[in-house]
């Protein structure tokens, strides 16, 4: 097949045939991240992360090349092509890739990064699309492309009142070379961004389409339910399955490493199955608990780190001459991830190849896993992503879809490996519980000399993020974190150590600006206006931004001019390269705090589909709201206390508050929107309720079961 | 083992379960129906909700064969087109994040709205009490909610 190839900024390329029915077909390629080789299999027509297909019938397909779990990328990155086209939103279809690893690249949400990695190659594909579309007209018309115009799907000559369709245009298109570097739409040229446009799965989820991996189902496979160790440090010792396979259903009995899989004709056999496994554990070493990992963080925020994260100038000093000191300890627990779709893996393994699919939110590295467990060539691995129930994080980690590959090995047959809640809850890979202690010292004018803050998590790693807001805007900076070890495993959750730190630190920080009898959005403004004329250190958020979104929700809040009676709580917070501030207010009635409204102005750069973005920065806050108030997880004897949704609480309709969500105009690059406005939302419900009651919320969850408190 | 005969979405369906069953797998696993959802197995979650005789109940527990005989509407039952004025309520107002919660979330309102055609926010939050959504579109479920009331209204 004939193919024009064309590449822009070196990294990324496009290639354009013919397709056989009349049409043509885009292709897409690009290397986000980490620079990878042009792949030759690029030209065969197998590599790409996205295309457009336009058919003489004037149908606009554009692939979606990121796996959906509930972030909208599956509309908002076809919308993005089809602005620059100028295309006709009514003419799209959009299809999911079918997601192999063979042929795609940064198929990975996490991060925030979906949208930020793939905005100019998107962009630079639909308006090549374009250029072509004009080149065909302008040949067909024998006019100069320059006089040519595009909108709603077609090519029009003003001058000569004539007009023609894409689909129309498009087999001629096909045979125009792409331009490397069309000319891109300024912002205010945009029709379709910004605008509101509903999910284009909305009908297949209201209509229960089978779409989620839970939902699949192949020739011969059987389904497995697996024990694996009921607490963190257990080891199998022995294992007696004479009455599971006894069992209606049952097909087999498979013990592998840790632990045992039940394959059986459905889930509830399998379930029947493993239930009925008689197991023997035995502890290897101590067994954890909860209060054992609350006393090794305690101990370890009176330990000075070895090396600081970051030190800017000396705090001891500034400290030793205060006027006033702030210190604070903020603590959080575990949190499961809980995605409403517990985990589940199809893995069909054969001498000949392995067909793998299900929910992950991290294909190419299940596939390199999978390769080595079975010593196989990873060509032989095809990785298929099915649309996924929630991810925060969860599915980044690969553990699931590699013990299905090894149950299907071992059993020799095509097998669906099902979570049930309690697996799914119970089996590790939490949010890190941290600790954190933070000190400030005012001076007499009340200005912030000093910032110390000293960090400790369970398998965190870096508990801190040492270039968060204040860094930057004052003189005395320490920055320090440790990591404790624990057989508790841990991975990243919904906006990693943000989600905590942000409520923390924006606590603190308003718990300093009360001390220095400052109000605490002029706070802020006051230190970001330093952050701007003198600059300490290294700054990764811009000063500007976040003044922009600080002074937007405080103007959309009213803030400092409540009715007597409400209570307002601020924060603002940077994360994943967008800028959020909230307002939650307060009203106190029996006695006990409930919100009324949250107000939330982000900046996440140019906006693409604004019902999607609300949709998120609502669920974000909701998400946020609900995990900070309520949810724990805790370890006694080395077993999580908390399996499923009777003892593990988890927000509801009537604890939803209202969310008014406000976007900063903006022509800068669009930035992450699945995580950025979690982080800082408890601080400013938190704020709100130290005003309206006095008392301050520093530990998480607020509400104690058993214990109904201030909060109920 | 026991052979029973359920009425699905109007439809007379054999099936041969024990019957202890919860209903949840034998509409997903047996008659492929997967629209209805699991998610915790214990009837806290409302993912597995359905209407048994008009009521949304969680399939999730209920033994088969205590459904024998009585009228079994699944999220593929609810309407022929997906028009359900529910679900176009729900398109309208873009509910949906991940969308794994919806179909039960949709099957609770659709029978809420029967017994209340004008529900206040109160009575939204009591009815819908039982369903989790992780994503947090509460917010919009109510929106739709009202909206939908007002569609079959006129
Ligand atoms: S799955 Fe039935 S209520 Fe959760
Ligand atoms: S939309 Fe994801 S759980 Fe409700």
């Amino acid at each position: 097949m004939e193919h024009q190839l064309a590449s822009f900024d070196r990294r990324s390329f496009l290639k354009v045939s013919a397709l056989a029915g009349g049409g043509m077909l885009i292709g897409i390629q690009w290397m986000a991240g980490h620079a990878r080789a042009f792949d030759p299999a690029f030209l065969e027509g197998a590599a790409f992360n996205a295309y457009i297909k336009i058919t003489p019938d004037g149908k606009i397909t554009i692939q979606s090349p990121n796996p959906e779990i509930g972030q909208g990328v599956k509309t908002s990155m076809p919308m993005i092509v089809a602005e620059e086209l100028d295309a006709d939103w009514a003419h799209v279809v959009v299809e999911q890739a079918p997601l192999d690893t063979e042929a795609y690249t940064r198929q990975v949400a996490g991060g925030s990064g979906s949208i930020r990695a793939s905005w100019k190659p998107l962009r630079t594909a639909g308006a090549a699309a374009r250029m072509m579309l004009i080149a065909a007209a302008a040949e067909k018309w024998q006019v100069a492309p320059e006089t040519c115009v595009t909108g709603a799907s077609m090519v029009k000559h003003p001058a000569t009142n004539r007009q023609a369709t894409y689909g129309e245009l498009a087999s001629l298109a096909a045979t125009k070379t792409p331009p490397a570097d069309p000319p891109l739409k300024k912002p205010s040229e945009f029709r379709l961004l910004g605008k509101r446009i509903a999910n284009v799965d909305n009908h297949a989820i209201v209509t229960g389409e089978n779409l989620f991996g839970q939902d699949l189902k192949r020739e011969g496979m059987a389904v497995a339910v697996v024990a694996r160790p009921p607490a963190f440090g257990l080891k199998l010792v022995s294992v007696d399955d004479s009455k599971t396979k006894s069992m209606p259903g049952v097909q087999q009995v498979v013990r592998f490493g840790n632990k045992v899989a039940v394959l059986a004709n459905t889930t509830w056999e399998a379930k029947k199955g493993r239930d009925a496994l008689q197991l023997q554990w035995a502890p290897e070493g101590e067994l954890e608990s909860t209060d054992q990992h609350d006393s090794a963080l305690r101990a370890l925020l009176d330990k000075a780190a070895e090396t600081p994260r970051r030190k800017d100038g000396n705090t001891e000093p500034a400290f030793a001459q205060a006027s006033k000191t702030v210190e604070a300890v903020y603590e959080c627990p575990f949190l499961p991830h809980n995605a409403m779709e517990p985990l589940n893996f199809f893995a069909d393994v054969r001498p000949d190849g392995v067909l793998m699919v299900g929910p992950t939110q991290t294909p190419e590295s299940a596939r390199t896993q999978i390769a080595k467990l079975l010593q196989i060539d990873q060509k032989k691995i095809r990785v298929e992503m099915t649309r996924q129930g929630g991810g925060f994080g969860r599915r980044l980690n690969t553990d699931y879809a590699v013990e299905a590959a090894e149950i299907s090995h071992l059993a020799k047959k095509p097998v669906k490996v099902v979570w049930l809640r309690e697996d799914d809850m119970g089996g590790g890979i939490y949010r890190p519980a941290c600790k954190y202690r933070f000190r400030a010292a005012l001076d007499a004018q009340g200005n912030l000399t000093a910032y110390h803050l000293r960090g400790s998590g369970i398998n965190v790693g870096n508990p801190t993020r040492e270039n968060n807001f204040p860094a930057g805007a004052l003189p005395n900076l320490l920055v320090e974190g440790h990591n404790l070890e624990s057989k508790v495993t841990t991975g990243p959750w919904r906006a990693p150590v943000h989600n905590f730190l942000g409520f923390a630190e924006q606590s603190f920080l308003d718990e300093v600006a009360l001390a220095a009898g400052k109000d605490p959005v002029a706070f802020r403004l006051g230190l970001l206006d330093q952050a701007k004329q003198q600059p300490v250190g290294r700054q990764e958020y811009q000063a500007d931004r976040l003044m922009g979104v600080i002074r937007l929700a405080a103007e959309k809040a009213n803030w400092g001019q409540a009715p007597s009676g409400v209570f307002q709580g601020f924060s603002a917070y940077f994360s994943f390269s967008t800028y959020v501030a909230q307002v939650v207010e307060v009203v106190v009635t029996n006695n006990k705090p409930k919100i009324q409204r949250v107000v939330c102005a982000v900046d996440c750069g140019i906006l693409i589909n604004r019902s999607g973005a609300e949709n998120q920065v609502a669920g974000a806050i909701i998400d946020g709201l609900g995990h900070a108030m309520f949810s724990q997880l805790t370890i006694k004897d080395g077993a999580p206390e908390q399996t499923n949704f009777d003892r593990y609480r988890m927000i509801r309709m009537a604890e939803a508050p209202p969310v008014e969500v406000h976007f900063v105009e903006s022509e800068e690059a669009p930035t992450g929107l699945g995580e950025p406005a979690l982080p800082p939302l408890a601080a400013a419900f938190a704020n709100a309720v130290y005003r309206a009651t006095g008392k301050r919320l520093r530990n998480q969850p607020f509400v104690q079961p058993g214990e109904p408190g201030l909060l109920g | 083992m026991a052979r029973l005969t359920l009425k699905v979405n109007g439809k007379r369906r054999i099936v041969d379960v024990s019957e202890d069953t919860p209903l949840l797998w034998v509409l997903r696993e047996h008659l492929d129906l997967t629209g209805t959802k699991y998610a915790c197995g214990i009837g806290q979650c409302g993912a597995c909700t359905v209407h048994i005789n008009g009521e949304p109940m969680r399939s999730c527990a209920l033994p088969v064969s205590v459904v024998e005989g009585a009228n079994i509407v699944t999220i593929e039952g609810l309407s022929r087109e997906g028009d359900h004025p529910v679900q176009e309520a729900w398109k309208e107002t873009d509910v949906p994040q991940c969308g794994f919660c919806q179909a039960g979330q949709i099957m609770t309102a659709a029978s809420l709205l029967r017994k209340n055609p004008n529900p206040t926010d109160a009575d939204i939050d009591t009815a819908m009490a039982g369903n989790i959504c992780r994503c947090g579109t509460y917010n919009r479920i109510r929106e739709a909610i009202h909206l939908a009331a007002k569609k079959s209204r006129s």
